[in-house]
């Protein structure tokens, strides 16, 4: 009894001390020199393997930096200005902070301003109903509300709103930017996130001339251009019955806001408005 | 009796309107041409807001190589040059025409004499095939004059003209081929000698007995052509599936029937390149087959292009309330349509109208891998797995497994007991392939 | 007028659901089960109903309250899965084991997967495979047929041993083949032998299978290969020695190759899905069956050559796909 239980013992350690033998010649032999600064780049990275920064994956976006030895041109927007901070640190380079971003959802056809005339019935997914037809409310740029932006979404961040149809971006998002692609109308724009989260955007693409668009949506953009003269600081343009608002150049004043007849322009974290007379004061003061 | 060897199935045939004899429609108080009405690039207009046009007055030409004539199918006046909402619901440029009179261009043969002595030489044929804006009626509407004009160093050795409606309730080649024998078989002529080939088989399957018969007396007369019956069965009228029920040959993966020795034309339009070679009619109108559970009175009609559907759906008697789905085409591949007021296009066969308790898709199962779509399935792949593989955005696999060799015949999700959308899941898997092919290129 | 709908093509959907693919698996079981309640009686009644109301129930409780999923149980699988479970056991076993049994079947071979049409295993063979591992005494105990028809609970007496298991026995001891005393074939095709509740009438189970060929729920190629395949081989051992290894129409009509060739292995979930994957599958089915009943230390190798080739089943689809049109050679 006794020598078997010695016996056992016996042969599984020897065979626990040849396996590590093993592995340790493997282990010397097979050994692969990196750039040690490569590994704790990516361990400072998120680790979410998003591709947001124009990589593939986040060892990628490390290997990229060492090799290429400058942070020129490199950005993690899921990580931010802490991140690359951190990387900077670690390559010994000064980083540039980017602006803060925020993907935009540019389109207000809910059910209740753009009416369904027709029902989708398929799979869940905007691309194939894209190719199929306009879309539920008739809008050929309009949002098609099946989701694609959900499902590309790695940071929970997108949402459908059940009650109006359309995707709903949280504070979460970190600009990764794969809702913008994801979109197969290009509904989805990366914006800054502007002081306090602060933005004013023009809620709608829709190129169609003003009466064909506002047909499908009371609240579509009909290139009217009243935005355009409003506007002080030129931050403005109107191409193909539509306006953008660049912001690079928008002040948050506002002014268009007020002007729009179809509400397509929509203002986001600011405080409630101040009855005229006090607004006027303001202005003056 | 011969058919196609790999798959298909045997949707109900509900050919309603088979009995029903061709009615001409009036024409209406005005049309709306789609600049775009075949594949390829669209028509470029001739006329401007105000012009007068006669019926089969060239109105837009066919400027690039894969492109068609448009001719107006009515007289009067233009009334802009300007988007409508097409099928599909997106805008597209068209011409609107308000009727004005009935007056025909000179040089056109109104007259109901048939015309059976051949006179032009074959590059003329196909010359004239190219100004009238023959395209392919079947439904995929690829210009005819490009299809006549073989690649050098092929050669075409058949003419295979379909004659099968294979999609369920459509009747239009059916009353067709029982209407006009001789001119169909004075148009399989004239294509024989534009393409200098000796043999035409016409392809018809044997649910349409009278009209086997017909054409098989009618062509008696000439040896080069003969009338094959087929066994039913869906997609036999897929011009692949056609080549393999008729002369046993199969196209390879990616390549044209020239590449066996075949071009494919449908009935009707051998009957349109009759009426544009004889009789120098352009291909203003076609027979339509309108019917469905949901229309009281099944009917072909013969239409001008450019009439709004809805005049041919009031014409046969639809119930607007229980309409559900209202499909240009057949049920297998047809298009949904976005509204009843797009116009007809060249293309479309038939008017399908399903009541909404048909429309329904059924509930979607999980898959139990009963391997029932990849016996269906007419070009040996595997549905289920290119729709799984196109869900979950594996493309690269989906391209290896053929799926650009899909013919979208939908044969997959018909029989699937799950109610599965595999051919939602393919058509986009096929979309984002060709897409990364493409830029695979550039 | 209404709101219209839009979709892709096709419009139109055939007949065939799952409902009407399980419903007809179940009809076609009906020969096989009514020859079952002719020769072991109520307790063959009580088996079936037990089974097919435990893996019911308990599919019903595991989407309801574990998944938080819309039951599905309507769609027929489970009652599929419960007759089959019952069809693989003895009428003589406990109660309580048939509801182990249906409890491995539905909880750890279907749902575990994800539920229907993950499951990589046959459900109803895992459990039997189960059982017959935990409670081998009374998973290998046979009720004698007609005599066992009215005991239920009490079966002292009336039990016996399989075909395949007096043979294996005896050959055990030294016998030939002629010096064992076997059931005729008559009582081989009609089912009057001992042996798994839906085994043993080979004519009922043949008559099930024409029903399923007919409405287009299985095709011919896994039942033709599996049993061809054991047909041959076992025809190859026969003729070797034929004092030592038995006919092959033994083989095909005792046990549970005809409920195995034609039911389980058919399984669609579990099985490959083009046609030459089918034929593999089936010979590989035959080849294990032979050799695990003549070589192994079981009587009956139906079961796990089935299993074992279900393993094979992801392997085999990718191997075999079926002819491509204008395939390039």
């Amino acid at each position: 009894m006794n020598a078997t239980i010695l016996f056992s013992v016996i042969t599984l350690v020897s065979i626990g001390i040849l396996s590590a033998g093993i592995l340790y010649v493997v282990a010397q032999k097979f050994y692969v020199a990196e750039d040690p600064r490569i590994e704790i780049i990516s361990e400072v990275l998120p680790q979410a393997n998003c591709g947001g920064c124009g990589y593939a994956g986040c060892k990628n976006f490390a290997e990229s930096i060492v090799s290429s030895g400058t942070l020129e041109g490199f950005n993690c927007p899921v990580g931010g200005a802490e991140v690359m901070k951190k990387i900077g640190e670690i390559m010994g380079l000064e980083v540039k902070i980017a602006e803060p971003m925020i993907a935009v959802v540019r389109c207000n056809g809910t059910h209740a301003h753009a009416p369904s005339k027709i029902s989708y019935q398929g799979v869940d997914s905007c691309l194939f109903a894209h190719i199929t037809f306009s879309g539920e409310g008739g809008c050929p740029y309009g949002c098609l509300g099946l989701g694609d932006c959900v499902k590309s979404c790695q940071f929970d961040a997108i949402h459908i709103n059940p009650e109006t149809g359309l995707p709903e971006v949280n504070d979460k998002c970190t600009a990764c930017g794969a809702c913008v692609k994801a979109c197969p109308r290009g509904i989805i724009e990366l914006r800054p996130r502007g002081k306090k989260d602060r933005r004013i955007f023009v809620s709608c693409i829709n190129k169609e001339k003003g009466a064909a668009a506002k047909k499908n949506c009371e609240v579509a953009c009909i290139g009217c251009g009243k935005c355009v003269q409003v506007c002080p600081f030129e931050a403005i343009k109107l191409e193909n019955n539509l306006a953008y608002i660049d912001p690079q150049k928008c002040k948050l004043c506002r002014k268009c806001v007020e002007v729009c007849p179809t509400n397509a322009i929509h203002e986001i974290n600011f405080p409630p408005r101040k009855p005229a007379q006090a607004e006027a004061t303001e202005a003056g003061a | 009796m011969k058919t196609f060897a790999i798959g298909g199935v045997h949707p109900q045939e509900n050919k309603f309107s088979a009995s029903s004899p061709t009615e001409v429609l009036p024409i209406p108080a005005k049309v709306f041409i789609p600049l775009s009405q075949s594949l390829g690039v669209p028509s470029k207009p001739l006329v401007k807001k105000g012009d007068e046009v006669k019926i089969g007055q060239m109105i837009a030409a066919g400027e690039a190589l894969i492109s068609s004539n448009l001719h107006s199918p009515v007289s009067g006046k233009v009334e802009k040059v300007d988007d409508y909402i097409d099928a599909s619901g997106y805008r597209r440029p068209a011409i609107f025409i308000t009727v004005e009179g009935e007056e025909w261009m000179p040089e056109i043969d109104t007259s109901p004499d048939f015309i059976g002595e051949i006179t032009l030489e074959g590059p003329a044929i196909i010359q004239k095939i190219k100004e009238m804006g023959i395209v392919g009626m079947g439904g995929a509407t690829f210009p005819t004059h490009v299809k006549l004009m073989i690649p050098p160093g092929k050669k075409a050795e058949y003419l295979i003209i379909n004659g099968v409606e294979c999609e369920p309730y459509l009747t239009s080649d059916h009353r067709l081929m029982l209407e006009k024998p001789a001119e169909i078989i004075t148009g399989i002529r004239l294509l024989m000698k534009a393409l200098g080939v000796e043999k035409a088989i016409i392809g018809i399957e044997n649910n349409k007995p009278d009209a086997i018969e017909l054409l098989s007396k009618t062509a008696a007369d000439y040896p080069g052509i003969e009338v094959v019956p087929l066994k039913v069965k869906y997609p036999q009228g897929g011009e692949k599936q056609l080549i393999a029920a008729l002369t046993g040959r199969e196209v390879p993966s990616g390549k044209l029937p020239i590449e066996v020795g075949c071009v494919v034309q449908n009935v009707g339009t051998a009957f349109a390149v009759y009426e544009a070679v004889q009789k120098n009619k352009p291909l203003i109108e076609r027979i339509v087959t309108v019917t469905g559970s949901n229309i009281s009175q099944p009917s072909n009609f013969l239409v001008r292009i450019g009439t709004p559907i809805i005049t041919l759906l009031e014409k046969a008697g639809w119930n607007p309330e229980k309409a559900g789905k209202i499909i240009n085409g057949g049920p297998m591949m047809g298009k949904a349509l976005f509204s009843p007021e797009v116009p007809l296009v060249k293309g479309t066969s038939g008017i399908l109208v399903l009541n909404r308790d048909e429309a329904y898709r059924e509930k979607t199962e999980p898959c139990i891998r009963c391997a029932k779509c990849i016996s269906v399935c007419p070009m040996g792949l595997q549905p289920y797995l290119l729709a799984r593989v196109s869900e979950i955005g594996r493309f690269d696999i989906a391209e290896n497994e053929y799926i650009l060799d899909c013919i979208e015949c939908g044969s997959c999700q018909y029989t699937c007991p799950s109610a599965r959308p595999l051919l939602d899941h393919i058509r986009l898997g096929k979309y984002k392939v060709n897409q990364i092919i493409r830029s695979r290129k550039n | 007028m209404n709101q219209l709908i839009i979709s892709g093509s096709p419009h139109v959907h055939g007949e065939m659901s799952i409902k009407s693919i399980m419903w007809g698996v179940v009809i076609a079981l009906i020969p096989a089960w009514l020859v079952s309640l002719w020769y072991f009686g109520i307790a063959a009644l009580f088996v079936t109903l037990l089974a097919i109301l435990s893996c019911v129930a308990i599919e019903y409780v595991i989407q309801k309250y574990l998944l938080h999923q819309e039951p599905t149980i309507s769609d027929g699988s489970a009652v599929v899965t419960g007759l089959l479970l019952a069809f693989n056991v003895p009428s003589s076993l406990p109660w309580w084991q048939v509801i182990i049994g249906s409890l491995v079947a539905i909880g750890i071979a279907k749902m575990s997967f994800g539920g229907l049409g993950k499951n990589i295993f046959n459900p109803a063979l895992v459990a039997r495979v189960f059982l017959l591992i935990s409670f081998p005494v009374s998973m290998t105990t046979w009720p004698r047929p007609i005599e066992s028809r009215m005991a239920f609970l009490n079966f002292d007496g009336i039990t016996g041993p399989t075909a395949l298991g007096t043979l294996k026995t005896h050959l055990a001891m030294g016998e030939t083949i002629s010096q064992i005393k076997l059931p005729t074939y008559i009582s081989l095709f009609w089912g009057e032998i001992g042996g798994s509740l839906g085994e043993v009438s080979a004519i009922a189970l043949i008559l099930g299978g024409i029903y399923l060929l007919y409405r287009k729920i299985i095709t011919w190629h896994i039942p033709v290969s599996y049993i061809l395949t054991s047909f041959l081989f076992a025809g190859i051992l026969w003729w070797v020695n034929p004092e030592k290894y038995i006919d092959p129409v033994f083989h095909i009509l005792a046990g549970g190759l005809l409920l195995g060739a034609i039911y389980m292995a058919t399984d669609m979930v579990s099985s490959p899905m083009t046609p030459w994957g089918q034929i593999v599958f089936g010979i590989g089915c035959g080849v294990l069956t032979i050799l695990i009943r003549v070589f192994g230390a079981y009587p009956e190798g139906v079961s796990f050559a089935i299993l074992i080739m279900n393993a094979f089943v992801p392997l085999i689809n990718r191997a075999f796909k079926p002819k491509r049109f204008g395939e390039v050679k």
